[in-house]
């Protein structure tokens, strides 16, 4: 009895409510929250800073000249800061950039979704997995020494730095973004509605591109909205292939700065903080986040209004 | 009449299947297409760069003249870089990770954090740049620094490190949480000895994706004004004499990408085989990493029964 008590205690104290035990899980859990808040300090502090620096940027630039100018000299002396001028070298490169990712991607997408047997499946898709790995600065080398002496065979009067031979390097690496998330939103469409187009007699190639692409739609939209993100935010194949003058134009054929590449121009330069230069980089990094941010609440909205429920 | 017709439909599902080799062979083209870029990139650096790769090259600082540079202090700043880098973004992504499918509860602050986390994944990595341009360097004064491009890095790879871990997490059987709670573990403890445990070889995939992403990108570090030309090394403690532990962190610095673009940018050919052989060696270790990370993703798929 008297050996039994002292365990009795032991034990009842053990299990007893431990007020310390109770803190230190709690501040694990605090500990953790702070981890994952994390992610939305990140987002404020981009917001801030973006927003911090274009204000007083702007508060030397007219907004109406910004956007109207079709010069874009910031680190003139007749300094003109005309947008639209960097925003056209985006989007020129952009496109060429899509037309090769999109098309190329979707016809994989549904290849390797419908039509490969599973190992082609299982191979392929590690191998587009490494092709999205490679850094971009390679891929600008590439575009730069490889792409652009290939292209002037066929074009001679192409320059040494083009937003062409950019932009299909840019495709090509958009490729696996594209196909690898289209090929996971037609995997999602449920097998009965193949069955029902089989049931109805149409081919392999019918039933992919009249049930399942609909049917994948939303899917398909966010993978794109995914590519035209990284197509506008890419940088250093732009950077090395072409060129970096400020030049509005909608040829692929010419030279010319993007946004992104005009950041990294002034970056590679020596800008005193705190001078108009330096605040230019933060009014470019800002536009380019409207840009990204406009395509995205597009591919919001495409979602929701193609959400297919089963 | 009824011959005709059957005629007919034989003729259509003819057609109907030509149109499908057709697609078939197209997808398989494009595929190709794909598989072919890579090859040549890899091939086209090997022959420009084969002839710099040596053992001189690695030990040797950037120079003027060509023959002579090296990427001494392009790997070792690259090195450097991916340790901050590792140290920051595994345990504060792992920890988010564990939070969002552990611990959060169903409100509008969790929807909040989700939606942030899938938007940041697709915010472009040069405004990363400019965000630890403004912040890190000059509001918290940390300057160009090895710590200011691995904090950056981290921030990047963040939502790869916590999306993969909270998929991993997914994967776990909610009967290991209730038997761990059974026997009267705190939440906590049924994290730290069973969820982190079983799901590590997931975590992992996502952490050396994240590296492998983190070594290539350039963007962000030109931004915060990493130099290009860089003779020396950080001061590593234990080479250097009266080097303090900590001070490399503090260091200006290069790394491969941006020695690459260095020599990318120059127009004589001499430096370009630099960056040939540069780039090979860089490829090499991204396509490593990644191989690696698609390996243990498949042999963890194949070994796992619960």
């Amino acid at each position: 009895m008297t050996a039994n008590a002292p365990l009795a205690t032991r034990t009842s104290n053990r299990l007893a409510h431990n007020p310390m035990r109770h803190w230190g899980e709690r501040l694990i859990e605090g500990a953790l929250f702070c981890c994952a808040a994390l992610s939305v300090l990140t987002t404020l502090g981009i917001v801030y800073i973006l927003v911090k620096e274009s204000i007083v940027f702007f508060s030397q630039v007219s907004i109406v000249d910004f956007l109207t100018d079709t010069q874009w000299t910031p680190l003139f002396d007749d300094a003109h800061y005309g947008i639209m001028v960097l925003i056209s070298g985006t989007l020129v490169s952009s496109t060429v950039a899509l037309c090769v990712a999109i098309p190329m991607g979707t016809v994989i997408a549904i290849y390797l979704s419908e039509f490969a047997t599973p190992r082609v499946r299982e191979m392929a898709k590690p191998i587009l997995e490494l092709l999205g790995g490679i850094p971009t600065i390679v891929f600008g080398y590439f575009a730069l020494l490889v792409v652009t002496p290939l292209l002037q065979k066929v074009f001679p009067e192409l320059p040494g730095f083009s937003l062409l031979s950019a932009g299909l390097v840019m495709g090509i690496m958009i490729i696996p973004y594209v196909a690898s998330l289209s090929e996971d939103a037609m995997r999602a469409v449920p097998m009965h509605l193949r069955e029902g187009g089989y049931a109805m007699g149409s081919t392999r190639l019918q039933c992919s591109l009249k049930v399942v692409v609909p049917a994948a739609f939303s899917g398909l939209a966010a993978a794109y909205i995914l590519g035209i993100s990284r197509a506008v935010g890419e940088t250093m194949i732009l950077a090395v292939a072409a060129g970096m003058q400020p030049n509005l134009t909608f040829n692929p054929m010419e030279p010319a700065a993007t946004i992104t590449s005009f950041i990294v121009q002034v970056a590679l330069g020596d800008l005193p903080h705190g001078s108009i230069g330096y605040q230019t980089i933060f009014a470019a990094g800002l536009t380019l986040m409207l840009i990204t941010l406009f395509f995205n609440i597009v591919g919001i909205w495409l979602r929701r209004k193609y959400r297919e429920n089963y | 009449m009824e011959k005709q017709d059957i005629a007919t439909i034989r003729a259509i599902i003819a057609r109907g299947k030509r149109w499908d080799v057709i697609f078939a062979i197209v997808g398989i083209l494009f595929l190709a297409v794909g598989l072919l870029t890579v090859l040549a990139l890899v091939t086209n650096m090997a022959l420009e760069g084969a002839g710099r790769l040596s053992l001189d090259f690695f030990t040797s600082f950037p120079s003027r003249r060509a023959a002579q540079a090296g990427i001494l202090s392009a790997w070792v700043g690259s090195l450097l870089v991916m340790i901050v880098t590792a140290f920051a973004a595994v345990p504060i992504g792992v920890a988010a990770g564990v939070y969002l499918e552990e611990y959060a509860k169903r409100n509008w602050v969790t929807d909040i954090i989700e939606i942030n986390i899938s938007n940041l994944a697709g915010v472009p990595s040069i405004v990363y740049g400019l965000l630890a341009l403004g912040i890190f360097v000059y509001q918290f004064g940390l300057g160009q620094s090895i710590l200011t491009a691995g904090l950056t890095l981290a921030l990047l790879i963040l939502p790869i490190v916590i999306v993969s871990t909270r998929e991993a997490i997914r994967a776990i059987p909610g009967l290991i949480r209730e038997g761990s709670m059974a026997l009267g573990a705190t939440k906590w403890q049924t994290c730290r000895y069973h969820i982190l445990p079983y799901s590590l070889p997931g975590i992992m995939t996502g952490v050396i994706i994240g590296m492998a992403r983190a070594i290539g990108e350039t963007a962000p570090i030109i931004t915060i004004g990493a130099l290009t030309f860089i003779a020396f090394l950080p001061p590593i403690p234990g080479v250097d004499p009266g080097a303090g532990p900590f001070d490399w962190l503090t260091s200006p610095f290069t790394v491969m990408p941006i020695q690459i673009f260095n020599w990318t940018s120059r127009p004589e050919a001499a430096f370009q085989e630099n960056a040939g052989a540069a780039g090979l060696i860089l490829v090499g270790m991204t396509l490593a990493m990644n191989g690696l990370a698609i390996w243990l993703r498949y042999r963890l798929r194949r070994n796992l029964k619960w």
